[in-house]
This record gives structure tokens, sequence and C-alpha cells, in this order.
């Protein structure tokens, strides 16, 4: 049997991971063509087929994702329209130093080790953050609406907050920030962003919440936001060269649909630190990974290539696992501690 | 001299380019709707359940 020529295993295993991606995507607001670019390319898709149909799905996730969020109040468009122009004029420079560094025949080398150096480094921070628990970082996931609490800012974030630079702008969670700090942390999210040739969401949203000091649940949906503006264009114009496979985003995206309801649900039921330890093993994965297929490509070894798939799609089962495993949990917890004894 | 191909080729590209994206989108929101209607109807009932009422 076959549904928009691929055989009934394919279509499944495409829904199958499409639901794992979609949890993650729901919960953190990244993790799209980070997990399925890598895929698609072990699986023997050219790359530009790859690259463009990761990017059509991303968009159509986050499509979902962000209406999702939107009907939660976890949006905040103000900031999500003031980081796409800021990230834009970043993305513009990442890539003229992208087209700089080919020209001195460095591009290739020097983008794998910033990659591997800052997703590593993003997960460790985030992973001692929450293992130290308690200080920075403890905002919790249902604090959307609430003013988020002065304790719970990171001092990245006060710091930046504390320069009082006009005109300032009020942001949801209670918070209010120098119109030229956002540019500024849009510009740099956007210049990695560019620089890196990847989606952004792995800097942006930790980037919302550690720098600009937004909620949690206000750094993920706004950072869907901002990814339905990039996905969407970044897959057109693959489209325009014959990128877009919709063989393959069609069955992706009906799994990721359903994935990203139970993430992004799940926003408001589990306990964040406990998440975020596995995000930021997530991470760590993801860097392993990176540096196990660059040092593959470099010595011609195909089966790190393999082994660099595993480690991505380990860790995002592991992580997507947690997410479920802990909401089970939560609301059972609820459930006893709100019954009569 | 403009070249009247090269323009229409291009053209087309962008509406096919347009039409393969708005499927996308489509999908998603049809997705969106569906499930959301799914949600309303069970999601009660699978909450219960999980919460081992």
């Amino acid at each position: 049997m076959e549904i928009l020529g691929l055989g009934l295993g394919m279509v499944l295993l495409f829904v199958g991971f499409g639901v794992l991606i979609g949890v993650l995507f729901g919960f953190f607001g990244m993790g799209g063509s980070f997990l399925v670019t890598p895929a698609l390319l072990v699986m023997g898709y050219p790359t530009r087929v790859a690259v463009g149909s990761g990017l059509a799905f991303v968009f159509g996730t986050s499509v979902i994702a962000t209406l999702k969020h939107r009907d939660m109040g976890q949006v905040d468009y103000k900031l999500g329209v003031l980081m796409i122009a800021g990230t834009t004029a970043g993305i513009e420079v990442g890539k003229e130093i992208v087209i700089h560094l080919e020209s001195l025949g460095m591009a290739g080398s020097i983008i794998s080790v910033t990659y591997v150096v800052l997703l590593g480094g993003i997960g460790a921070f985030v992973t001692y953050e929450a293992l130290k628990g308690g200080g920075d970082g403890g905002i919790d996931h249902d604090t959307a609406d609430a003013e988020a609490d002065v304790d719970d800012i990171p001092d990245i974030a006060k710091k930046i907050q504390s320069y009082r630079v006009p005109p300032m702008i009020s942001l949801r969670g209670g918070v209010s920030v120098s119109l030229w700090m956002i540019l500024g942390v849009a510009f740099a999210t956007g210049l990695l962003s560019g620089f890196l040739g990847v989606g952004g969401g792995f800097i942006r949203m930790p980037a919302l919440f550690y720098l600009i000091g937004v909620p949690v649940p206000i750094a993920v949906g706004t950072d869907l936001f901002e990814i339905v503006f990039s996905g969407g264009l970044g897959s057109f114009l693959y489209a325009l060269d014959g990128g877009v496979d919709l063989s393959i985003v069609l069955p992706l995206l009906a799994g990721s649909a359903f994935g990203a309801r139970v993430g992004s649900a799940a926003t408001s039921i589990v306990d964040e630190e406990e998440i975020k330890v596995y995000f930021g093993l997530m991470l760590l994965g993801g860097a392993l990974a990176v540096a196990v297929r660059e040092v593959g490509n470099v010595y011609n070894i195909d089966v790190l290539n393999t082994v660099s798939l595993v480690l991505i799609l380990g860790s995002a089962l592991l992580v997507s696992g947690a997410v479920v495993y802990s909401s089970i949990t939560a609301l059972r917890e609820e459930s006893r501690s709100s019954s009569p004894a | 001299m403009v070249d009247l191909a090269a323009v229409t080729s291009i053209g087309a590209g962008s509406v096919d380019a347009a039409m393969l994206i708005g499927a996308v989108l489509l999908e998603a929101a049809i997705l969106y709707v569906g499930y959301g209607a799914l949600e309303q109807a069970l999601g009660p009932r699978v909450v219960k359940r999980l919460r081992g009422e």
C-alpha cells in the first residue's frame, strides 16, 4: 500500500518521528530542523530536499504550536515583531561573515567548531542552572500571565533590564526592557543563526529567558511565533528550487501536530526544573552528535554519520519521553493532593 | 531586452512554491482544528484516566 508515493511503513515512521519532534517543539520551542534535516540526510535524501523539507515541516509545526500557545496567552506579539526585525538584520550579517570565511576557505571548520561549542555551552549552562535549582532559571511554566518574581529573573537579565535607555518596552510577565537591548539580543541571536545556518530556536529561547528575562512559557510561545516567519520564508525560498517534498512534510506534520499539542499542554503541567536537566542533556547530546559527524566527514568514516543520528534521536526520544512521563506524574500527584484524605 | 520567457518561468516558480507552502499551511490549519476538536471531545476523559480516577 502506498500513500503519497511512500510505503505504509515509511509513512508510519514519519508520523511517529513527527510526534517525537512535535512534543519537543511544543514544549521547548525548538528541535525541528535540528532533528529532521540530519535524519533525512542519513536516509539518503539530497541536501536541498532534506533542508527544504525540514524547513517546511518546521513552518507547519510552528504554526500549530504558536496557535496552541496563543490559546494559553503565551505569545508576546510586540516582542516577537521586535525580535523578527533584529534577527533578520543579524542573519544578513551572519551570512556575509560566512561568505567572507568561504572566500578564505575557512568556513566549514570554523562553523562546525562554533556550532559544537555553542550547542555544548548552552547545554552545559542550562543543565548547571537546573541542577543548581532554586535560583536563576526557576520560573515555573504556569506563570505566563502573572508578573515574574524578581528572584526568578536571571542575573544577566536583571543587568540588561537595568539599562533604562528609552524607549522602554513593557513585555508580558510584567517585564520592562529597553528597545535597544531587545534589538541587540535579537541581532546577536540572528547573527549566530545566519552564521551557523540553523533556525536558531535553541539559541533564541534561552536568550529570551536568560538575557531579556521574560518567563519561560512566553519565551517559548514568542520564539515559536518568530519561527512561523523564518520557517515560512526559508521553506518558500527552498520550494522555488524544488527543495520541498510534500511526501515527507505531510506525514511528519500529521504526527507533529499531535505531539505539539501534547508538548504545549505539558508546559502548564510539568515542573520545569525537572525537564531543564533533560533539555540541557539533549543539547549536549546534539553537540556530541555534530562533533562525531564532523569527525566522520573529515576522515571519511561513513558509520560515524549513523552514530551521530542515533545520538540525536536517542537524546530526543529520552527528552520527549521525560516530558510525557513528568506530565503524567504531575497529573497523578495533583489528583492525589486534591482528593480528600 | 527583457527575457519574457525567463520572467514568466520565475513567476510560475514563485506561484508553485507559494502553493506548496500554502498546502503545508492548509494541512497545519486542518490538523489544528481537527486535533482541537478531538482534544475537546476526548481530552477530559484521557486526563481523568491519566490522573488514575
